[in-house]
């Protein structure tokens, strides 16, 4: 069995560490009610117990299973979630909360959304201009140019409407909005998909930059190598809880994930064993008795089918849900 | 022998296309896919690939050159015989729908194509937002699987997968399209999943670029 080591900070770090906080999100949860089939009510627990930590400079990724929520948590944060949708939990913003007052006026100046859906950008409008409108001085069309080759755009794209750009282009146009903002905590929910190796370099550098700069950055995404490359911390998201936080520091020294369900996301890459375990997370309208991942498992026990298993600390800001995690 | 499997791919045919009359995309592409093989092709981002995809499933007139379905030009009828699944889902499926309507669509669906693709019943009556990426892109590879398809063009179609889906998708795509003999172009930036699917990989690029040398 591992034995953790816990981090022993000052109380002078520690004060340090906590004005730094940019945004924690403590027990969040989002359900949806609507009507189901032939009017009855339905419940979705799409986000049952989500928790997040994230400085300024540091890039915070978040990964896991498709359908977990992770969309709409970063639309939770942004306050704009579905209307019949209800959030719980608690959201700071700066050590203060985040109330949906602040939130309107952050939306857009301090916190700024890179979505996953390319129908977001107005089909009608140049891309150039779309990027311009978030640009706050130096409101001119060579501003914005200047950021498209930095992003590997070339410059004439300024001119041409969303339907006339690839994928990829569509990804660095979002990229090059981040760039032309000048938010604080920026969350890009999928930036690298559907990009070329060298692109994903490039637009994981100008990640960089950002952190660099002080700011925070939520990286959403399927890309497990992109996130271990450029975050600080990786938070992996099951069914809408979280079920680990890592610290990339443990991972660069050779450590595994520790929950199974990391795992198994990492055995799934085609680079590693492109292996497919078996059945799907648990619908949003199950209400879950015992650990969310018991039934896809390899490791299921009697207990896990019963109990639940809570989100244990097991060093500063690295956290795991599962009765049997680093065995 | 030869001319009888040669009846039997998916050919383009000196194929070259343009946006803007002064700026050929690309010219002279060769390319053929026989039935019941996976073909995987990667190449730089906006290169052309999509553009090639949407020529290949009949969206698009090539400006020269020609596609030909197991030896005949596209015929119109009512369901082409080359499905494309495109990159991104949502500009692919009618906001204004409820889900269900996919699949009142194509009536003759197979019914076990939902559940092997693990598409769950209570997503039938939403519209497409309120689905996750990865669960409307389930609904555009489905669509793909009509009796009559002979051919799919898949467009980096599982990039808005997790990993564990992904190959839980792919797993059951091979097994369905080798079972129905279908031919697949699929295009990926990921090489290594592309070494997993394919039974060839092509650059885009080289076979952009082996055509540039005979301009
Ligand atoms: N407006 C809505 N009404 C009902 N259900 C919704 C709505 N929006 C999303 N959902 C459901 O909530 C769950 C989480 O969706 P979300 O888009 O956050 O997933 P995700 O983690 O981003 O997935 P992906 O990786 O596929 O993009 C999904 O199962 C989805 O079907
Ligand atoms: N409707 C259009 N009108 C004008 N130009 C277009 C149009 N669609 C695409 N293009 C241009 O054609 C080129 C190729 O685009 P395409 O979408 O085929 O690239 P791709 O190889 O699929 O790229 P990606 O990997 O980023 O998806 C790009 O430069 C793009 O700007
Ligand atoms: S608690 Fe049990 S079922 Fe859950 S992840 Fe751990 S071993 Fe698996
Ligand atoms: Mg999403
Ligand atoms: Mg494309």
């Amino acid at each position: 069995m591992h034995v953790y080591e816990l981090n022993h900070e000052t109380q002078e770090e520690l004060e340090k560490i906590q004005n730094n906080l940019l945004l924690e999100v403590k027990n969040l949860s989002l359900t949806i009610e609507r009507f189901g089939k032939g009017w009855t009510r339905e419940r979705l627990y799409v986000i049952r117990d989500f928790h997040l930590k994230i400085h300024h400079g540091e890039v915070v990724a978040i990964v896991g299973a498709s359908g977990s929520g992770k969309s709409l948590l970063a639309d939770a944060i942004l306050g704009i979630h579905p209307k019949n949708s209800i959030v719980d939990g608690m959201i700071k913003y700066e050590n203060e909360l985040l109330t949906e007052k602040r939130r309107k006026r952050l939306r857009g100046n301090d916190i700024l959304l890179i979505p996953q859906m390319t129908n977001a950008l107005d089909p009608l409008m140049k891309v150039g201009k779309q990027v311009k409108t978030l640009m706050k001085q130096n409101n001119h069309q060579k501003a914005v140019k200047q950021i498209f080759q930095k992003v590997g755009l070339d410059p004439d794209v300024y001119d041409q409407i969303p339907s006339a750009c690839s994928g990829g282009m569509i990804r660095k146009i979002f990229i090059a909005m981040a760039l032309a903002s000048e938010a604080k905590l920026i969350i890009a929910d999928e930036p690298t998909n559907g990009l070329d190796y060298e692109s994903i370099d490039e637009m994981l550098f100008q990640i960089k930059m950002l952190e660099k700069d002080n700011k925070g950055v939520i990286m959403i995404t399927h890309d497990l190598e992109a996130a271990m490359k450029v975050a600080d911390k990786i938070a992996v998201f099951y069914a809408g809880e979280t079920v680990e936080v890592v610290d990339k520091k443990h991972l660069k020294k050779g450590g595994k994930f520790r929950h199974p369900y990391s795992r198994a996301l990492w055995n799934a890459l085609p680079q590693n064993g492109f292996i497919a375990i078996d059945s799907t997370q648990p619908s949003a309208t199950e209400k879950l008795t015992g650990c969310s991942f018991a039934k896809q498992c390899p490791k299921a026990t009697k207990k896990c089918k019963i109990e639940k298993p809570l989100l244990k600390e097991i060093s500063h800001d690295e956290m795991v849900r599962c009765f049997y995690a680093g065995m | 022998m030869t001319k009888w499997l040669g009846a039997f791919m998916l050919e383009c045919k000196n194929i070259g296309f343009y946006y803007n009359r002064s700026n050929w995309l690309f010219r002279n592409i060769h390319l053929s896919i026989e039935r019941g093989e996976i073909i995987g092709i990667y190449g730089k981002s906006g290169s052309g690939k999509t553009t090639l995809a949407k020529i290949m499933a009949n969206y698009l007139s090539p400006t020269e050159g020609e596609v030909l379905v197991d030896g005949e030009k596209s015929n119109h009828s009512e369901v082409y015989p080359v499905q494309l699944i495109w990159q991104h889902p949502e500009q692919a499926i009618n906001p204004k729908w409820k889900l269900s309507k996919i699949f009142e669509e194509a009536k003759e669906l197979d019914q076990d194509i939902p559940s092997i693709l693990g598409i769950k019943e209570e997503w039938l009556n939403r519209r497409a937002h309120e689905l996750s990426g990865g669960e409307l892109q389930r609904f555009c590879i489905a669509r793909a699987f009509h009796p009559d398809t002979r051919y799919i063009i898949a467009d980096e179609i599982t990039s808005m997968f997790d990993a564990i889906t992904q190959a839980q998708i792919w797993h059951a795509l091979i097994r369905l399209v080798k079972e129905r003999n279908i031919g697949v172009l699929a295009i990926s930036h990921h090489i290594s999943l592309l070494e997993r699917i394919s039974d060839r990989i092509i650059d885009f690029n080289q076979l952009k670029g082996a055509s540039e040398k005979s301009f």
